[in-house]
């Protein structure tokens, strides 16, 4: 006979956000239960040894596992039931929420749960899914991987390599190998400009001499059983590979660095629709998907370049995830045109109780002094002015919804000017 | 510290304090260095602290005996000199951790005589989860 548990809230995943919201949960009184596939708590945040998170938060720069323990070191008091190297293989939707089948070292387990909350985080772009040709060889990783090698194992994955894509993690580890004593021959991005925060090209490439060179991109990979060198070639303005500009680089691993995408394989097998700009859910201000009851949460919702903003949406979830009473929702769509890459919420609910509403947004292209309005009808609900903007640096607004009307189906739109960065 | 700081063309800082990066600009003035573009005192005192005696704070792992986490991450207490970070890790490159330390024990004291300590930044030794 497979065990049936029973509970209010189920949080999928133990990382930042997760880990937020089953402490959020908890503290509203909602029986949780949080599950974690891996034998550790924290996520991402475990390989993550840099500092720099947790200054919204604690306005301090913890490294990741300090900024885990923050959240982990709360659980024993509370009431949250934690099941790690558990597996979520199935959930079937109720009349009263979902039921979930899990596989765990202790057999398959049945779990009945009023709200879910999906903090599924996730993965990294694979070479499989960029076009890199050439030989299966040992020695592509992703730089999850390699610091996963560098930082948990504590073996290098490498003594020479090339770094493809200019997103944080890769930026990172460029800094991390090279402590380490290997040598990264340069950070390649296919882009004209650079994925990752301003300040990571700084201190991880700047201050160890790493080349950053941008519209350059790998075309082919080398070697037999292991990686020997890799094909560089120049890109154009449609990012194609430009004939006769290759140059082979020799190296013993080719790292990843192009982007992250959110998992969303729970939440599509029960229907959860996902929006095309964010690849995540579509939600509300209270992170509920469309599938009532089901809530998303952290980078499965969209891929956050701050952890702060990351323990923040967990809290969200969390929070609506344990209230028992259920209001109809009245959704209204949040739009933004092609000068913002999307906005999360893309619904607003006009009858929640709220006083503000959370917006998180980013550009598509670099602004200098931009000016953000946000509409509704005719109406501007506001205006906010802001130096400068970059796709890689996403912002929070919160808007106050006090004293304006709400009724009708009339969508508020997002829309950005500025001029563009020189 | 360096006697004369190049200042022609103008240099550009990009703060490493908080995620706003800001493009710090450095020029030279009649009293000295004028700085523009800070938005904070915390910035201000990044970009002098770059034009005369860089600073940071370095995190790395070091060995373990410990079959189940064979290297545990850590940090300096405070900031080194951006050109000690070499000497720094070549000496946490000699040390092996033997006691199931907790995040804030410290590794090594007064590491390369620089006046801060490395500590511990996790919890995964003595943690069950």
């Amino acid at each position: 006979m497979t065990e049936l548990l029973s509970c209010d809230v189920t949080v999928i995943g133990a990382g930042p956000a997760g880990l937020a919201a089953a402490l959020e949960a908890d503290r509203q009184g909602a029986k949780t239960l949080l599950v974690e596939r891996e034998a550790r708590l924290g996520g991402i945040l475990k390989q993550c040894i840099h500092d720099g998170f947790g200054l919204v938060r604690f306005g301090e720069k913890l490294s990741g596992p300090e900024y885990a323990e923050r959240f982990i070191a709360q659980l024993p008091e509370s009431g949250v039931t934690i099941m790690t190297l558990s597996f979520v293989s199935n959930i079937e939707r109720t009349d009263g929420g979902s039921l979930l089948t899990l596989i765990t070292r202790d057999g398959m387990k049945r779990v009945r749960t009023r709200s879910l909350v999906l903090a599924t985080g996730c993965r990294e772009r694979t070479s499989r899914q960029i076009g890199v040709h050439g030989r299966h060889c040992a020695g592509v990783f992703t730089a999850g991987t390699a610091q996963y090698y560098t930082n948990i194992l504590g073996k290098l994955p490498t003594r020479r390599c090339v770094i493809l894509g200019s997103g944080d993690i890769g930026l990172i580890m460029a800094r991390r190998l090279t402590l380490e004593g290997a040598k990264v021959v340069g950070v390649y991005e296919a882009k004209p400009t650079p994925s990752g925060l301003t300040r990571n090209i700084s201190q991880c490439l700047w201050d160890f001499d790493i080349p950053l060179h941008t519209s350059k991109t790998v075309t082919r990979v080398f070697g037999d059983a292991r990686l020997t060198a890799v094909e560089i070639s120049s890109v154009d303005d449609c990012m194609c590979p430009i004939h006769g500009t290759e140059e082979i680089v020799p190296c013993d691993a080719l790292i990843l660095s192009v982007g992250l995408i959110p998992e969303n394989e729970l939440a599509e097998s029960i229907g959860v629709p996902l929006d095309p700009k964010t690849k995540g859910a579509i939600v509300d201000e209270r992170n509920e998907t469309l599938t009532g009851g089901v809530f998303a949460c952290g980078n499965a919702l969209h891929v956050n370049d701050l952890v702060d903003y990351v323990s923040e949406s967990g809290e969200t979830a969390g929070r609506a995830a344990a209230q028992r009473e259920t209001k109809r929702r009245g959704l209204l769509p949040v739009e933004c045109d092609t000068s913002l890459l999307y906005v999360v919420p893309q619904r607003i609910d006009r009858n929640a109780d709220l006083a503000e509403r959370i917006f998180f947004f980013r550009s598509s292209a670099e602004l200098d002094s931009a000016t953000l309005s946000v509409s509704r009808g005719g109406q501007t609900l506001l205006t906010k002015k802001y130096a400068h903007l970059r796709p890689p640096e996403m912002e929070r607004l919160a808007l106050s919804i006090e004293g304006i009307q709400l009724s009708g189906e009339e969508p508020i739109r997002f829309h950005l000017e500025g001029t563009s960065h020189a | 510290m360096r006697d004369t700081i190049h200042l022609d063309p103008p240099k550009e800082i990009v703060c490493i304090e908080c995620p706003n990066g800001c493009r710090i600009l450095a020029e030279p003035s009649e009293s000295g260095v004028r700085f523009s573009g800070y938005r904070c005192k915390r910035g201000l005192a990044y970009a002098e602290a770059e034009l005369t005696r860089p600073m940071r704070t370095l995190t790395t792992s070091v060995r373990t005996v410990f079959a189940d986490s064979p290297v545990v991450s850590v940090r300096t207490d405070g900031e080194i000199e951006k050109a000690m970070i070499r000497d720094v890790i070549d000496a946490l490159g000699r040390i092996v951790v033997t006691r199931r330390i907790r995040i804030g024990d410290v590794v090594a004291e007064n590491v390369c005589g620089s006046g801060v300590n490395i500590v511990c930044t996790s919890d995964r030794l003595v943690n069950a989860y």
